[in-house]
């Protein structure tokens, strides 16, 4: 038996929202806290069974690494591609400040 | 007896060039032009491109050449398939405005069936959802009940072929995103068997459950969409290099001496009318020649939650890609992390960021175990369950959907309720298996209702050949509701 894991709480949500990269207003803290506890409480019928020695899978049809051979193919073209980005300069992404001040 | 298919039928008068393409869409993009303000199943209607296409069509045509099995037949896409230098959006903020710079493989086979997109159709953001209510750009409704939800995420698409503006649409369905919103809509759809379809070029939701499929108004057609779009591509590194089964030449071939078994488990939640319409298909069969008898599968139950930890723990993998750096939307601010953030909490909705969420806890550090990992246990039993049921039968059949369509708005407030919509279909595709949905009759509300017909992996040819027999001894379905009907 799988112990079942303590309920849901606001602060590991709004732990969560932020290794997702997510920024929630107070409001969507509650409302999506008590949701998602919710769903979690659901899911206590899958969470709670002895699974033990059973294997898991990840993907239904078995499915292995696909090569093809090493040769050189025209990829997307690259003034399509970026003209859909945001901001670019000298054919590359821009983006802001990555770590740090600027020197 | 021989299946109806409009659409084939279409395809075959412009081939021989009794009628021509730009006729035939002409009849379609009026029925659009009618109804779709109120219905809203599209996100873009490619009108002007259409025209040119079926100008095209017609052109080869003249000129002595086939344009192929779907020449001139009008589809439409959902949106979450890539169309080159046409907007894609997964009605989703954070992609309004792309174009994408490469065609999807499905719509690559269209073109070279010669089929004419119509348009990108509505759908759940991300195909999140089950009712098209979760899209940025505002519900679609659906044409039997224009107060009523049309089912989702491929609510654009089933919507579309329901009021008449396609004969057939592609899909999506991670969890019965093509099968409920048809029954729902009153039209045919089928979810192939995983890696029967390229996914190139679909937009990732949880890529070991996504699988793109046809919907239409009758088996047939959805048997040609599948023949045309299906079979191996490199593209794609889960797509099958086997043969494909085919459809559509086998759909007249009965069922006489087929085992059917009826799947308890999804009767037990459905409402009664929904189980009278599945008890009558079951003796349609019966009456045909199958050997019909009731199957127990009882991990099967199991499955919306196991569905709701895998999707959401493959979907918070896959979204990690908006982060305002390549395309779609940028929330500008000063470092990367406040950009990406900023980017990512204005540009999805609501449900998204629950899946998200959802997904980033189950697969962190001390909950992985208990969640994720028991889930991909249970996909293991589920798949053992269907494998001993399959032993003594050759296919199941069942409800799609618990209920008719629901009143717009019911459900929005409680995800759970929600998710709920989808127990009947989420099982097949935990297994990768292929099933379809097909219209039988009407619930007591008189709205739509589907029966849904499930097979162990790669067994397409047989499903179809099932679908034709109930689709034949189908009640009369109920007619899509004129305008103003609310």
């Amino acid at each position: 038996m799988t112990d079942r894991p303590a309920r849901l709480t606001r602060d590991e949500v709004a732990h969560v929202a932020a290794l997702a990269r997510l920024e929630l207003t107070a409001e969507e803290l509650d409302l999506f806290t008590g949701q998602l506890a919710q769903v979690l409480d659901h899911a206590a019928d899958v969470s709670s069974l002895d699974l033990a020695g059973v294997a898991p899978t990840a993907h239904a049809m078995a499915v292995t690494n696909v090569l093809r051979p090493d040769e050189v193919r025209p990829g997307l073209d690259r003034p399509e591609v970026l003209a859909q980005a945001p901001s670019v300069e000298d054919d590359r992404f821009r983006v802001p400040r990555i770590l740090g001040d600027a020197p | 007896m021989t299946s109806p298919a409009p659409a084939a039928d279409l395809a075959r008068a412009v081939r021989s060039g009794s009628r021509s393409a730009a006729d035939v869409l002409d009849g379609y993009l009026a029925a659009i032009d009618a109804d779709e303000e109120e219905i809203h199943a599209f996100n873009l209607v490619t009108a002007g491109s259409a025209r040119t296409r079926a100008d095209e069509i017609d052109r080869r045509v003249a000129d002595g050449e086939d344009p192929g099995l779907l020449a001139g037949v009008p589809v439409a896409l959902k949106d979450n398939l890539c169309t080159r230098g046409v907007a894609t959006t997964c009605s989703s903020r954070i992609l309004e405005g792309w174009l994408p710079p490469y065609d999807a493989t499905v719509v690559v086979r269209l073109r070279q069936a010669g089929a004419v997109v119509v348009g990108k159709t509505n759908m759940d953001e991300f195909a999140m959802g089950s009712s098209t209510e979760a899209s940025a750009f505002g519900p679609t409704r659906n044409p039997h009940d224009r107060g009523r939800v049309p089912g989702g995420s491929s609510g654009g698409s089933a919507a579309a072929v329901a009021a008449g503006f396609a004969p057939v649409a592609l899909g999506s369905d991670t969890g019965g995103s093509i099968r409920q919103p048809a029954a729902l809509c009153g039209v045919v759809g089928m979810k192939p068997t995983y890696g029967t379809v390229s996914r190139y070029g679909l937009v990732a939701f949880a890529s070991s459950l996504d699988q793109i499929g046809p919907l239409a108004t009758t088996v047939a057609d959805a048997a040609l969409l599948f023949d045309v779009i299906g079979g191996h591509d490199p593209l794609d590194s889960t797509s099958l290099d086997r043969p494909t089964p085919r459809a559509l030449s086998v759909l007249d071939d009965g069922v006489g001496g087929m085992r059917v078994g009826v799947l308890t488990e999804f009767m037990e939640g459905a409402s009664p009318d929904v189980v009278a319409r599945v008890r009558e298909a079951a003796g349609a069969l019966a009456a045909a020649g199958a050997r019909v008898e009731e199957v127990s599968v009882p991990v099967v139950t199991l499955g919306l939650s196991a569905y709701y930890l895998i999707a959401p723990g493959e979907a918070s993998s896959n979204l990690a890609r908006y982060d305002g750096v390549r395309y779609g939307l940028r929330v500008d601010a000063d470092d990367i992390v406040a950009m990406n953030t900023a980017t990512r909490s204005e540009g999805f909705g609501a449900e998204v960021k629950r899946r998200i969420m959802l997904g980033t806890y189950v697969l962190s550090a001390g909950y992985m175990d208990a969640y994720y990992n028991q889930a991909l246990r249970v996909r293991t039993r589920i798949i053992e369950g269907f494998d001993a049921a399959y032993r003594s039968c050759d296919v199941l059949l069942g409800p799609t959907t618990p209920t008719t369509a629901f009143p717009l708005g019911e459900k929005t407030g409680d995800p759970l309720t929600m998710y709920l919509s989808d127990v009947c279909t989420i099982p097949s595709n935990l297994a990768g298996h292929p099933a379809i949905s097909v219209p039988f009759g009407a619930g007591d509300d008189g709205l739509p209702i589907g029966v849904q017909l499930l097979g162990p992996a790669l067994s397409e040819s047989t499903l179809f050949k099932v679908a034709a027999v109930v689709e034949a001894a189908a009640p009369e379905s109920p007619a899509p509701a004129g305008g103003g009907r609310s």
